[in-house]
């Protein structure tokens, strides 16, 4: 079953085209990755998919049509994006930016136990569970930021550039907490990095933009057997 | 001694005119992130509901309530079709715009009722109490005891109520907050519109004191930033403590700093501002925002 569907999606800035006919599949509890230079259109393709830029061409979740929508009303639909650069709300604290992921929820129970969740998958978010965010290091708010999405118990994620800013070592800790997270809850992801062996060892399937258009889909293996996809994007 | 007391007592009753304004723009700046230099001629509006509505013969503690509900919605209103076309762009412009729509409703007001002080009935009554040798009038009481709870309430509402967090947070990053789900630009407007109600309140306390004219509360708005910016933008409680200092030592200091005087008593806020923003920038109850990268 195909949970979330790009067919021939264009956006602009103004005047200047960024996406050019993207296209993407993501099946119901898979991850996507899309790879891609600087100024592909990776970030633009995400803000299309959660209504924060105007997008051309045909977007549907579940079947059902999004484009167009407000971001409160695609987050209401199930869909969590993580954006580039984290977004946690720095003067309130831990605690307080998973319970403001947890906004939509009713269920009061429920949002202590995926509380408790999160920071089982975070330990470093425990000690940190009253301080404010903006007091957080990089790779902590990265982490609360994925947190915040786990909050609204979403069925697609959406990871921009999660590992930008981090240590090597950070990035892998919180790629290493993604992955368990995307094997126990089945969260469908769509992941935008940078760091292809990263990427590589979170997707099923990525594809390759440039200039707002695919030029390259296909499984990770196949991928990573790719000479040109070794050369640009797997450093040899 | 007595008159040292009747001092202090007067000033905390200013003070909390003062802080009335003070909790209505820490509102905004909580839910929007703005300070919205309009509150005090918002509020004035407001008042002269209240004065038009008794003028045609319904009661004052109707007319009272009807002006809320209609400052709701003029708030609400104020933000969907005003504000929101500035909120994505730079904040200073935003508060330009504020500044303008006050010019715009003071002579809005002055056009519609002219600048002549108008006759406003009082919420209490006029009769004062003595104790141990203090009179205080029951205006003053009644007027500290509606500010404490307003306070207490809006405590409340920010640190024990999902609204408040919601809020909170749509101040602090409308674009995560969406993302969350939160209906941004609603949460916008009842931002607004509980200010609006605020100030209604204040404006109803003060008007009988000062009269009513479009420029009433030109005068409070700007001890009222001085509160905002002594307490902390962040802290109900501390803006309400510090516009009673504010109250206080500007009273204090008009009898026995002799070359203040009178008519240099709008200058005592000022002057413990500067202090203030040396010793501790963050205001005095107000959380320092630390950003790490």
């Amino acid at each position: 079953m195909t949970l979330l569907e790009l067919e021939g999606v264009t956006a602009s800035y103004g005047p200047v085209q960024v996406l050019d006919g993207v296209s993407l599949s993501v099946p119901e509890e898979g991850a996507v990755g899309i790879l891609g230079a600087n100024g592909a259109g990776k970030t633009t393709t995400l803000r299309a998919i959660s209504g924060t830029v105007r997008a051309g061409g045909r977007i549907t979740f579940d079947g059902k049509d999004i484009r167009g929508m407000r971001p409160d009303q695609v987050a209401a639909l199930g869909i969590a994006h993580v954006p580039e650069g984290r977004g946690t709300l720095g003067d309130l604290t831990v605690r307080d930016n998973l319970r403001v992921g947890a906004y939509l929820r009713k269920d009061r129970k429920g949002v202590d136990k995926d509380i408790d969740y999160c920071l089982d998958l975070f330990p470093n978010l425990e000690e940190r569970i009253t301080s404010n965010a903006s007091a957080l290091s990089g790779g902590e708010q990265q982490m609360l930021a994925v947190g915040r999405a786990i909050m609204s118990k979403p069925r697609l994620m959406l990871l921009d550039e999660a590992s930008l800013g981090l240590a090597p070592s950070t990035a892998k800790n919180v790629y290493d907490a993604i992955r368990r997270l995307r094997v126990e809850s089945g969260i469908a992801m769509v992941v935008v990095e940078q760091n292809a062996n990263l990427a590589f060892t979170l997707v099923d399937s990525a594809t390759v933009l440039e200039t707002g258009r695919n030029v390259l889909t296909g499984t990770s293996a196949e991928l990573k057997g790719m000479d040109e996809i070794r050369r640009a994007y797997l450093g040899g | 001694m007595g008159k040292f007391v009747q001092l202090v007592v007067d000033g905390l009753s200013t003070g909390s005119v003062y802080a009335a304004l003070a909790l209505a723009i820490v509102l905004v700046h909580q839910a929007t992130g703005l300070i919205n230099f309009a509150q005090g001629g918002m509020a004035v509006l407001s008042a002269y509901a209240v004065w038009w509505l008794t003028n045609r013969g319904l009661p004052l503690v109707a007319a009272i309530l009807v002006a809320i509900v209609l400052s709701v919605v003029f708030g609400a209103l104020v933000e969907r079709w005003l504000m929101r076309r500035f909120e994505r762009g730079d904040p200073d412009t935003a508060v330009v715009v504020t500044i303008g729509l006050l010019t715009l409703i003071t002579g809005f007001a002055g056009w519609l009722w002219t600048y002549n002080n108008q006759q406003f009935p009082s919420l209490f009554p006029l009769d004062t109490v003595s104790f141990l040798g203090v009179s205080v009038s029951v205006r003053s009481l009644g007027t500290t005891a509606v500010i404490v709870v307003a306070m207490l309430l809006l405590q409340g509402l920010f640190v024990g109520t999902k609204l408040g967090l919601a809020l909170r947070a749509v101040a602090i990053n409308p674009q995560s907050a969406a993302f969350c789900g939160l209906p941004v630009g609603r949460l916008l407007m009842v931002g607004w519109g509980l200010a609006a109600a605020l100030g209604a309140v204040a404006a109803v306390l003060v008007a009988p004191q000062l009269t009513l004219t479009p420029g009433m509360l030109d005068n409070a708005l700007v001890y009222a930033l001085a509160a905002v910016i002594l307490g902390g933008l962040t802290s109900p409680i501390g803006v309400v403590i510090a516009a009673w200092i504010i109250g206080i030592l500007e009273n204090l200091a008009a009898v026995y700093v002799p070359f203040i005087g009178f008519d240099l008593k709008v200058a005592v806020p000022f002057i413990l501002i500067f202090v203030v923003l040396i010793v501790r920038p963050q205001g005095l109850f107000g959380r320092k925002t630390v950003v790490r990268v």
